[in-house]
């Protein structure tokens, strides 16, 4: 990830050597989060088969579900919380990042090509990308009224509780 | 039963192989562009179109090829960083990097996943 780097990943400076940036505690929680969340997916694929020739509807599903999830989850961690310990190596590095996938989003698309679906193959592209994009921003989009919601829930409360002498 | 085990310990060493790749890209190379999640997508696509073309036309068994595939490709490589990156990029006012990170991830995903599969099937 490029944007936004954790303070507890990348305290380190490049002229540390490699190794001191690999910590144990963290590899395992990427570790397990990816296991959960690959079997989610496969779990999914499984259930909801889509036959070939067909629009891959599970994989759409998945990745652009996980893409709004992996953005509340973010902003949550980055803007508001300001530190997220093992939770982004866990959820969003493992899980969210195991839970989508790229790969099959674009072999399916070489498959609908290559069978002649080309629409359904465009389909497969623009569509993935625009609804991921689309659930990406909504999902910082919330993410962000959350805190404002959950703050002024907070003030509400403390200005009622105020008023009794 | 077996499968579903080994595409959650395929999923788990796929996770952590990309994380691993992108730490390192970051390191040497850091910056705006994120090099570390094109790279690991651009590659698992690669892998992915290879071990289907294994399975298409040199008998890998049908359990390795979901094993290898649907678990340690599809957990390596992910939609949702790419998405959120290529947004981020745009909100921070790196249209350019936003778009260019978009269209190259797509042609040379699409590429790498023919070309995996044009190499075990020539």
């Amino acid at each position: 990830m490029a944007v936004d780097r954790d303070a507890d990943v990348s305290l380190t400076t490049a002229r540390e050597p490699f190794r001191s940036r690999v910590h144990g505690r963290l590899l395992a929680a990427v570790a397990l989060g990816g296991l959960l969340g690959g079997t989610a997916r496969y779990g999914l694929a499984l259930a909801f088969p889509t036959p070939a020739g067909t629009f891959p509807l599970t994989t759409f599903a998945v990745n652009v579900s996980g893409a709004f999830l992996l953005a509340l989850l973010l902003v949550y961690l980055v803007e508001v919380r300001r530190r997220s310990g093992s939770v982004r190596p866990f959820a969003a590095v493992g899980f969210l990042g195991s839970y989508t996938t790229y790969s099959t989003w674009m072999f399916d698309t070489e498959r609908l090509l290559g069978g002649g679906h080309c629409t359904l193959a465009v389909l497969n592209v623009l569509g993935s990308l625009l609804a991921g994009l689309a659930a990406t921003a909504l999902g910082l989009a919330v993410g962000r009224r959350v805190p404002a919601v959950a703050g002024d829930v907070r003030s509400r409360f403390r200005n009622r509780f105020r008023r009794i002498p | 039963m077996i499968t579903l085990l080994g595409v959650g310990a395929a999923a788990a060493l796929g996770a952590v192989a990309r994380y691993l790749l992108d730490q390192y890209v970051q390191y040497r190379r850091p910056g705006a562009f994120p090099r570390g999640t094109w790279l690991v997508n651009i590659s698992g696509s690669f892998a992915l179109g290879l071990v289907v073309g294994l399975g298409a036309r040199h008998g890998l068994p049908e359990q390795v090829l979901t094993i290898v595939g649907a678990g340690f490709c599809g957990a390596y490589t992910t939609f949702s960083t790419f998405s959120h990156e290529l947004v981020r990029l745009y909100e921070q006012g790196q249209t350019g990097k936003s778009l260019l990170y978009g269209a190259s991830s797509l042609l040379v995903g699409l590429a790498a996943v023919t070309a995996g599969f044009a190499v075990t099937t020539l």
